[in-house]
């Protein structure tokens, strides 16, 4: 076993990062590599699809009925799925209420100190939305992630929030070793789709490492909770899953230090791909009897 | 009003005077609502009861006096041990006013300490701007040798990353590349103090230990661990080391920064571990560890770097002295000299001579982890009965051993470890299974009003007994002390009660 490579996927919710992550974590662990998947999302469904579960207890719940984090033991919050991939959800509150980046914190310390890391080749985090706050950046400090992986598309949002993270990314770069491996494009068939990305991912100094079509099969997979490598190994998602897997695996090191851009830029992009067409700056913000 | 500026009488007195209790008890009877006398006196009765125990003990959501102190405050600690060291706490200004009173009030002395005083704004935006301006503010002002960086709960809450803060600092210019800046996240809501002190401790080798290439030189690293009579302690533990012939280096010396001399010269800093010597302390032959409990990921982190470790548990008096120096011995191949041996000696024919003062009285005891162990384990030895033991920093390893220790001694059974149960539990404990004494920091004097249990004061923190810091608990002297201290405290009790004239004074001699 080489030295322990961390990864991180981020991207906007709903862009299906989770499904795109454990698609490629379990192609991974085809390969033979030995992975702990490490949810950072209070929703707690980054490890449905490998354990075959609704969700996973999270550590959070779990210390709470325990009374604290202190009171867990490791064996209580790791879950065997798929080919052994090792699975915890650090979970948190309802939504409204308390601090989710704390509990990624907490969540990520208490695995780290009760040995969960060891012997594993590869834990992979997966982060909700967008970097919202400093404990949802836990995965990018120093001795964490090696790589962040952003999962986008080519809708504006998406690329939008993909910026973003480039952006809470390059606050760290500058002073520690984490590094954005590249973009992974789930496709929506919007317009210019793979053109888009990547341009965007040649302005954030980065690659588009792969470009995931859409395909049902993702979805009849979903429906089985079940990641397409496991539903049906021998289709042609589960080998473009396959493809991303061996990119990544064959990145290690090569991460970049990202340059993003800002929101007039993103909009000029946008523009030039004839996505957007310019605004007329003499209509903004009249009301329908004025004009 | 009584007061006058030609003779100020003090608050106490003051406030006994007629127009002052008269306006006490107007003010009780018109505005505080109060509950009847006899209600009140009906529900204390009530809280000594059993009953009152037993659901006090199923309390789930609710402390009422834990004893125990935050994270940082042993953080802070660990990190004024260290040569020219200015403890930086990363976030709100008032924690470290907290720990400055803390430290002043129990040693007697001026704490360094600084923070980076986050204000509302830096918890929206995050605490970077305060660590660049902080750290250079700190530099420039009060020109340290090194700046040990912990955190308040404010800064952990919002994920604030050290090791990221400190490096754009660096690359801001707030200090030189090369200074030294180690750190600790010390996140105020997890453990206590003594996880603070490891969390410091373990940051600041990790800073001057990572990159480096260990060639043992036989030497021996020694860590007392958080430890409030680290003055004392320290100072004897160098001298047992230095009769023994021991090469050594103590990592987190701070008996002269919590010591320092009235003579005319203000120190901001004195003693302390060199910072060389602590880089060259990755190279000794072994650690040994004074307190397990306090310096668990510490141990650990030396262990990975391939010395050998030795923890022991804050040992006070016979059994614990031996086991330490046997230890020093085994592990540097120098014998344990005669005048030692003397030392020991006297410490038994000291016990000899007040042992049956001590034997069957049964004590309970409220501290840290390793004191607890310590304590509890010298008390056996004098063939008292430790009783109750309560640790609030305590878990589940702790009640296990401590049990075991207990269990160990025939006078240990009927002994409890109590972890994880605060000082609100330990009243229950007193009043359903009364002892006849206890022994723990100036927040048992409570304890000591509500349940009339004599108290003796040992551990952490003592605000209201002077000086006893300066003197050490551990080798054969410190059992001395502690022994003379509990001894103190027994004979005083035998006074009071034999000392009505007439009634109680039946012996004529003039002990009992």
């Amino acid at each position: 076993m080489g030295a322990l490579r961390q990864i991180a996927f981020y991207g906007k919710g709903g862009i299906g990062k989770s499904t795109t992550s454990q698609n490629t974590l379990a192609a991974l662990a085809e390969m033979g590599q030995k992975i702990l998947i490490v949810g950072c999302d209070p929703k707690a469904d980054s490890t449905r699809l490998i354990l075959h579960a609704k969700a996973q207890d999270t550590v959070l719940s779990l210390a709470a009925e325990a009374g604290s984090v202190e009171d867990l033991e490791i064996e209580d919050v790791l879950k065997f799925g798929y080919r052994d991939i090792k699975c915890a959800e650090s979970g948190g509150p309802e939504p409204g209420v308390g601090c989710a980046g704390r509990g990624v914190i907490t969540a990520i310390n208490f695995l780290e100190e009760n040995g969960a890391y060891e012997g594993m080749d590869y834990v992979s985090y997966d982060v909700l939305g967008d970097v919202v706050c400093g404990g949802f950046a836990m995965p990018i400090r120093e001795n964490k992630a090696q790589e962040i992986y952003i999962v986008m598309s080519g809708e504006m949002m998406a690329m939008y929030a993909a910026n973003n993270i480039a952006k809470g990314i390059l606050k760290y770069a500058n002073a520690g070793g984490v590094r954005l491996g590249g973009l992974v494009c789930n496709e929506r068939q919007t317009d210019k789709e793979l053109e888009l990305a990547e341009a965007l991912a040649k302005k954030l100094n980065t690659t588009l490492i792969h470009f995931v079509p859409r395909d049902n099969i993702v979805q009849h997979a979903e429906l089985r909770r079940m990641t397409v490598l496991e539903y049906a190994p021998d289709s042609k998602q589960a080998e473009e899953y396959r493809q991303l897997a061996q990119k990544i695996h064959a990145n290690a090191g090569k991460g970049t230090i990202p340059t993003p851009i800002t929101m007039d830029e993103l909009e000029d992009m946008l523009l030039e791909f004839g996505i957007i067409e310019a605004v007329d700056e003499s209509i903004v913000g009249k009301a329908a009897v004025a004009a | 009003m009584s007061q006058n500026a030609e003779h100020i009488v003090d608050h106490f007195d003051l406030f006994k005077q007629p127009d002052y209790q008269d306006m006490f008890k107007n003010k009780q009877q018109c505005f505080e609502n109060r509950v009847p006398e006899i209600e009140v006196e009906k529900g204390q009765e009530w809280s000594k009861s059993w009953e009152y125990r037993e659901i006090n003990f199923k309390r789930e959501a609710l402390s009422i006096n834990p004893d125990k102190a935050c994270q940082p405050l042993g953080a802070v600690f660990a990190a004024a041990g260290f040569e020219g060291t200015l403890p930086f706490v990363h976030g709100s200004q008032g924690c470290v006013a907290y720990f400055r009173t803390h430290f002043n009030r129990h040693f007697k002395e001026p704490s360094s300490c600084v923070s980076s005083s986050m204000t509302e704004d830096a918890a929206v935006f995050g605490g970077l701007n305060n660590m660049v301006d902080g750290l250079a503010n700190a530099y420039a002002l009060y020109k340290p040798k090194m700046i040990a960086v912990c955190t308040t709960c404010m800064a952990e809450v919002i994920g604030d990353d050290l090791d990221s803060f400190i490096k754009t600092a660096k690359q801001k210019g707030s200090v030189p590349e090369t200074f030294d800046v180690p750190f600790a996240h010390t996140p105020s809501f997890v453990g206590s103090h003594v996880t603070g002190y490891d969390n410091m401790m373990k940051g600041i080798l990790t800073h001057f230990w990572e990159g480096g290439q260990r060639k043992e030189n036989g030497k021996l690293n020694f860590i007392g661990g958080f430890d409030g009579y680290t003055v004392g302690n320290l100072r004897e533990i160098k001298r047992l080391l230095g009769l023994m012939g021991v090469d050594y280096t103590v990592l987190g010396d701070g008996s002269d920064v919590w010591d320092t001399p009235t003579d005319g010269e203000f120190r901001m800093y004195d003693g302390g571990t060199r910072l060389d010597e602590t880089r060259d302390a990755l190279n000794a032959r072994a650690t040994l560890s004074m307190q397990a409990f306090s310096t668990d990921k510490t141990l650990a982190y030396i262990k990975e770097k391939g010395q050998e470790v030795v923890a022991l548990n804050c040992p006070i008096g016979v059994n614990g002295t031996d086991r330490f120096l046997m230890e020093v011995s085994r592990l540097t191949g120098k014998p344990i000299p005669d005048e030692l041996k003397k030392e020991r000696g006297r410490l038994v024919d000291a016990i000899g001579d007040s042992l049956s003062y001590l034997h069957g009285k049964k004590f309970a005891i409220n501290g840290d982890p390793d004191f607890c162990l310590g304590m509890a384990g010298f008390l056996l030895e004098l063939g008292a009965e430790p009783v109750h033991i309560v640790c609030t920093n305590g878990n589940k390893d702790w009640q296990a051993k401590m049990q075991a220790v207990l269990d160990a001694s025939p006078f240990g059974k009927g002994g409890k470890a109590w972890a994880g149960k605060d000082l609100w539990h330990m009243r229950s404990l007193l009043f359903t299974e009364p002892v006849d004494f206890l022994i723990g920091n100036s927040y048992s004097k409570y304890l000591e009003r509500d349940t009339k249990t004599p108290m003796i004061h040992i551990g952490f923190p003592v605000h209201d007994r002077h000086h006893h810091h300066r003197y050490p608990i551990w080798g054969y002297q410190g059992a001395l002390n502690v022994l003379v201290w509990i001894l103190d405290r027994i004979m005083l009790e035998l006074d009071r009660n034999s000392s009505d004239i007439g009634k109680t004074d039946f012996s004529y001699d003039l002990v009992r």
